[in-house]
């Protein structure tokens, strides 16, 4: 539908409104309603902290996970935030920019969350219980280091197992970083680093 | 502990009636020690992190500038550039992390058509009010930083706020706070001057004889300063303006102009209204109605489809 305004019409219509528009510029409007500005909420404000120790390198910096949910039976904790730990002695508060991104770590779909098998062969992984996965990792250990475990170097023992290799986690406190040393090393172990440093 | 976490308007673009401020508070400052800086861009995620910016996936364009420049949704950036210096003939690698300047006097704002767009708090910080964007593009051209990015998505303008809703709660930025170098400061004005006049001494000391804050006066200081080993030539940090001013073109049309159209529309409606008064509306005679209704039948007549209804 077409709407038909005469030339006389537009015109008329066209001048009041540039009349009316001039007369708000020069003032005569009514005054701009003074606004509460709209800054952003802060995010924090609601959400639960608990430490945790990035887990990326070595340096092992501390961070606070903040999440939604106060963990009652149904509701659903999210992680929403990180961010540095200010009283981590390692850190300060800082992180890098891995560790400024960790979120996205912590919320991608791609993130190992539980134990995942290929075995020889297949095309894709599955998932498995611990308790597969772990008796698998024992069952693999024994065999390798039956085959390889050399015990005398000529006549001086040495005890050794260099085809296997343990890598230990970034997380790791002093405690458990000294406990996997001895587990590692009790097996005769070489090929190991327990990457945490703190 | 100063209170720097004011959100009390100080000016909002396109308004003339300023809300009275009758409590003061400190005027706060980022101060970015360019000589300490690593670009590691820890501030870079850090802010898509706090502000829940994702920016797509961009091209490698050779340089380590990644995205290779401010986006809608990447409001600070590391820009990396290679300098020989002639006179110690070494290759300086300066590092410049780019993002709003939170000027004192905002070429934005000034600039700005779109009432409460764009606002300055009374601690500094500018921010943009997302909600009262036209997306008119003025702030771009206001900016002597080149800061503002448009969004091709909501058609509205972006740049960095300064985590106005961190520094309300007396937080830092995040940028400032994820820092690994502590490159980034953040505290009053007073104490980010005090402290880059340090660092400048340092500098000095260590044959940097040019270096100074940068806190530029074409702009009547900014919120966000530099501190820089050749504060003598900025323009060598990827482009800093040398001497930044608000475009000669957003005063005149900010100015002159709009007072003079203004004045020129309020005439004119005032004209036409005592036109309208004393001469009256444009009478059609009835012999010229006559007349017009003849020509027509004629054109029907002679042209017959051709003619057209009026």
């Amino acid at each position: 539908m077409t709407v038909q305004v005469s030339r006389r019409g537009l015109l008329r219509g066209v001048g009041s409104g540039l009349a009316g528009g001039t007369l708000g510029a020069l003032g005569f409007g009514g005054l701009e309603p003074a606004m509460a500005a709209a800054v952003r909420p802060f995010k924090l404000a609601q959400m639960r902290e608990t430490r945790n120790t990035c887990p990326y390198c070595s340096v092992s910096c501390g961070v606070i996970l903040y999440s939604l949910g106060d963990r009652s039976k149904n509701a659903r904790s999210a992680v929403m935030h990180v961010e540095g730990d200010p009283d981590h002695p390692v850190n300060r508060g800082t992180l890098c920019p891995k560790g400024s991104a960790l979120l996205d770590f912590i919320q991608s779909e791609t993130r190992t969350k539980y134990p995942l098998y290929r075995a020889a062969g297949a095309a894709e992984f599955k998932r498995v219980s611990w308790d597969f996965a772990l008796d698998r990792i024992a069952r693999l250990l024994k065999d390798d280091r039956d085959r390889n475990f050399v015990a005398k170097n000529g006549d001086l023992t040495v005890n050794r197992w260099t085809t296997t290799g343990f890598l230990g986690a970034s997380a790791t406190t002093n405690e458990t970083a000294w406990i996997t040393y001895k587990a590692v090393r009790s097996m005769g172990a070489l090929v190991f680093d327990n990457q945490a440093r703190v | 502990m100063a209170d720097y976490s004011s959100l009390d308007i100080r000016q909002r673009s396109a308004s003339t009636d300023q809300p009275p401020a009758i409590r003061s508070h400190m005027e706060v400052a980022k101060l970015i020690d360019v000589s300490k800086c690593i670009g590691c861009k820890a501030c870079q995620s850090a802010c898509e992190e706090w502000n829940d910016l994702r920016d797509d996936i961009g091209v490698n364009t050779g340089v380590y500038d990644n995205p290779h420049d401010l986006t809608p949704k990447t409001w600070t950036l590391m820009r990396f550039t290679e300098y020989e210096n002639p006179e110690t003939q070494n290759l300086e690698w300066l590092i410049r992390k780019d993002g709003c300047m939170h000027c004192t006097e905002p070429g934005c704002l000034k600039a700005c058509p779109s009432p409460g767009a764009i606002v300055q708090y009374s601690n500094g910080i500018v921010d943009f009010i997302e909600e009262n964007c036209i997306g008119c593009g003025y702030c771009v051209k206001g900016c002597p930083f080149n800061i503002p990015r448009l969004s091709e998505k909501d058609h509205k303008a972006y740049k960095c706020t300064l985590c106005s809703d961190r520094v309300a709660v007396g937080q830092a930025p995040a940028c400032a706070k994820a820092c690994p170098t502590g490159s980034i400061m953040f505290g009053t004005k007073q104490a980010m001057i005090e402290q880059a006049h340090d660092r400048v001494e340092d500098l000095q000391s260590r044959g940097f004889k040019n270096a100074g804050l940068y806190d530029p006066a074409g702009v009547s200081g900014t919120h966000v300063m530099y501190v820089l080993h050749h504060n003598d030539k900025p323009s060598l940090y990827a482009g800093l303006p040398n001497d930044p001013k608000i475009s000669p073109l957003v005063a005149f049309w900010k100015g002159g102009a709009k007072v003079f159209g203004l004045a020129a529309m309020g005439f004119a409606a005032v004209a036409g209204f005592f036109h309208y008064v004393t001469a009256g509306p444009n009478e059609v005679a009835p012999e010229e109605e006559e007349e017009a209704v003849e020509l027509d039948h004629e054109k029907r007549r002679n042209g017959g489809s051709e003619a057209r209804p009026h």
